[in-house]
């Protein structure tokens, strides 16, 4: 009990790292990746075959490739990243993929009658994707979009390999001065579940409610 | 690309290191295919057959491995296991079991999901022929589960390949570690991912086209 | 042909069945003698799914009895009481009452051929080729010579019916149970089936139906059972069942059924 106090305000730290780079990369690659997953059902070929292709390479590949490419391989072409900044490029890239895909599927999800609908009433294309296409997307993109949320905790977990100091790293730390491994994975593994299993269980009722 | 100068020959004659490392992943992404889906099989049959009681205990199994980082379960059973009880074993055989848990507790779902999508008359059907219940469970829910399953099962066996990359952090000599080792003796970087990425993907995209001809050949019309 | 027989292949005495506070079946008598063909109607329900079901125990009843050849179906009596059997027995028995259900249920994994197959081979004992040989005979007789080694998939409604018909009756079972089987299908491929149905009547195979299908009813039947709210109402041949009938709720639903309707 006295090491677990001891050892609190330390993991506590690597946790604030371990949402810092979580939330960075979830609130990036939304920005990144809905643009690209609209582009990708609404926009013309020449903007689809790329995006198309991006998704398809990421996703082939593993995520610590990514991170080791990022950090180890770019400074080559002289883009030399910190280990932070390049954990949140490399997961990101690799999470843009991911929302691609999700968006895709919730766009492509909503029948054509639903649009044919909205073209008889008379709407334009502006009010047809706001009134319906979106919101009907919403619920769609919602449940797999949590739960990849839950994938992103759960890969950050990596960038301890680039030596950024996440929960994970710490726990390691900690381990290698104290030689208590067994409690002390135990209580990085529930400080994870603590984050996780809450939006699992989000993830869960949304789908219910929605899909 | 700057004034970098290519020197993909001197990586090259490393290829016999990269195709073990290919090869281990593989075998690593084989064996816990293979142990993962007992795991699931059996437990998916329990929680939708067996006692009462069972249930919550596959539930926390489930919840718990699937909202912990697996490099934190590997470190666990590697690191963690062996420093509490007496008990040895090698890193690539702690991470087989590391990542057929890991990969149990999605199965578990996905074939839950497979076996509850039988359609009820199919199961009737197979009674009425007399089959028992063993009978119904081999030749009519298994076999059909397991079609309807297989489009998930494809994404989660490619996961898994991929996942095996992860066996590195305890030094198992698979494909991401031997790039990584390769990397440290040339320092040509660029090159070795120029060459190793590719291999990732082309086995991660091999593997699901095999498994979609696969569906295709197996799928259910409904 | 119209008194129960002597001794009947199945008899189904007093029984009863509730879904919750629900009784479908409020006690049923019913015999069926060998070679007849019963077929029973009623409004939907009216528990006649249910009591067919009953018969080969798909549907557990719950007070009563059903015997096939003097054997009850779903319990047995024990030292401690009526004891349910167990799934091993129950397997058994009931083969001897083979169902075609009106979904088909046909394994969709499996060929016609297989399908026919899977209890000859599981249930009866029989090896592959003689099983694969019973299979190939029946789907001939069916019109399915082209089609042993087909897919679910690739049929028609009808034929994946008449592959149900056969997967039933090549187990040689005492009683051949039809649960609405045409009511699934599209009306152009009924007439198919029924073919089916009838020339296996005419050989003489005991038989008992739940069908929508009035006028093959008369024609096909030796009696008909008409239900309504969990009761056997009226057991009578055909003609005394359609023509001239004077039960009033018997009239109201023929009465549905606008071809049968005569006015008196």
């Amino acid at each position: 009990m006295a090491l677990f106090f001891q050892t609190l305000p330390f993991l506590l730290d690597g946790l604030l790292t371990t949402l810092l780079v979580s939330v960075s990369v979830v609130v990036l690659s939304l920005a990144i990746g809905i643009p690209l997953g609209c582009m990708l059902v609404f926009g013309p070929l020449w903007a689809r075959l790329p995006i198309r292709l991006y998704a398809d390479f990421v996703r082939g590949v593993p995520i610590l490739v990514l991170l080791y490419f990022v950090y180890y391989g770019l400074p080559v072409i002289a883009v030399n990243l910190p280990s932070l900044p390049a954990a949140v490029v490399a997961l990101t890239a690799f999470k843009t993929a991911q929302i691609i895909e999700i968006a895709r599927g919730a766009f492509q999800s909503i029948p054509v009658d639903q649009m044919e609908a909205a073209k008889s009433i008379g709407l334009t294309l502006p009010d047809r994707f706001v009134h319906v296409l979106a919101p009907q997307a919403v619920r769609r993109f919602l449940p797999p979009f949590v739960n990849s949320v839950v994938d992103t905790v759960k890969g950050s977990s990596l960038v301890s390999l680039l030596g950024v100091v996440d929960l994970m790293l710490s726990l390691q730390q900690v381990i290698g001065r104290t030689h208590i491994a067994l409690p002390l994975y135990g209580i990085g593994a529930l400080m994870y579940f603590a984050i996780n299993f809450p939006l699992s269980a989000l993830s869960r009722r949304l789908e219910k409610r929605f899909i | 690309m700057m004034n970098y100068h290519f020197n993909f020959a001197i990586v090259w004659r490393y290829a016999g290191k990269l195709f073990d490392g290919l090869l281990l992943s593989l075998e690593l992404a084989a064996a816990t295919v293979a142990i993962g889906m007992a795991i699931g099989l059996v437990l998916a049959l329990a929680e939708l057959d067996g006692p009462r009681w069972l249930k919550p205990l596959i539930r926390a199994y489930v919840e718990f491995v699937r909202n912990v980082p697996l490099l934190l379960l590997v470190y666990l059973v590697f690191y963690g296991v062996p420093s509490a009880i007496d008990l040895q074993y090698d890193a690539t055989t702690s991470f087989v079991a590391t990542l057929a848990i890991y990969a149990g507790a999605y199965l578990v779902e996905i074939l839950r999901a497979g076996l509850e999508a039988v359609p009820k008359g199919l199961i009737e059907a197979g009674k009425a022929i007399g089959l028992t219940p063993l009978g119904v469970l081999v030749h009519v829910r298994l076999p059909t589960a397991l079609r309807i399953a297989l489009p998930s099962l494809s994404n989660t066996y490619v996961a898994l390949f991929k996942d095996t990359s992860i066996a590195s952090a305890i030094a198992v000599p698979e494909l991401a570690y031997s790039m990584r080792w390769i990397e440290t003796q040339t320092f040509r970087t660029v090159e070795v991912y120029l060459i190793a990425t590719p291999i990732y993907l082309l086995t991660s995209y091999a593997m699901l086209l095999l498994l979609r001809l696969a569906e295709r050949r197996y799928a259910i019309a409904r | 042909m119209t008194a129960a027989p002597a001794e009947p292949v199945i008899r189904i005495a007093g029984i009863t069945k509730s879904f919750g506070s629900h009784q479908v079946l409020k006690g049923i008598d019913l015999a069926v003698g060998k070679g007849e063909v019963v077929a029973i109607i009623g409004p939907s329900g009216s528990g006649k799914t249910t009591l067919l079901r009953c018969i080969n125990f798909l549907e557990e009843y719950d007070g009563g009895s059903v015997r096939i050849d003097g054997v009850e179906v779903g319990y047995k009596d024990t030292a401690d009481g009526r004891r349910r059997r167990s799934d091993r027995e129950l397997a058994r028995i009931r083969v001897e009452a083979a169902m075609v259900f009106q979904q088909f249920n046909l394994f969709p994994h499996l060929t016609a051929a297989q399908n026919v197959m899977l209890g000859l081979v599981k249930s009866r004992g029989k090896s592959k080729g003689e099983a694969r040989q019973i299979a190939e005979k029946w789907l001939t007789r069916v019109g399915l010579a082209a089609k042993f080694d087909a897919l679910p998939s690739q049929l028609s409604g009808g034929q994946q019916q008449r592959v149900g018909i056969t997967r039933a009756v090549a187990m040689e079972p005492k009683v051949l149970l039809l649960d609405e089987i045409t009511s699934a299908l599209d009306p152009e491929l009924v007439g198919e089936v029924l073919a089916v149905v009838q020339e296996l009547a005419a050989e003489g195979r005991t038989m008992i139906l739940v069908t929508h299908e009035m006028a093959f009813a008369r024609e096909v039947a030796d009696r008909v059972v008409f239900t309504d709210q969990g009761r056997i109402v009226i057991d009578a041949p055909p003609a005394t069942v359609f023509d001239d009938q004077p039960n009033e709720r018997l009239r109201s639903f023929l009465s549905r059924f606008a071809a049968f309707h005569r006015p008196r």
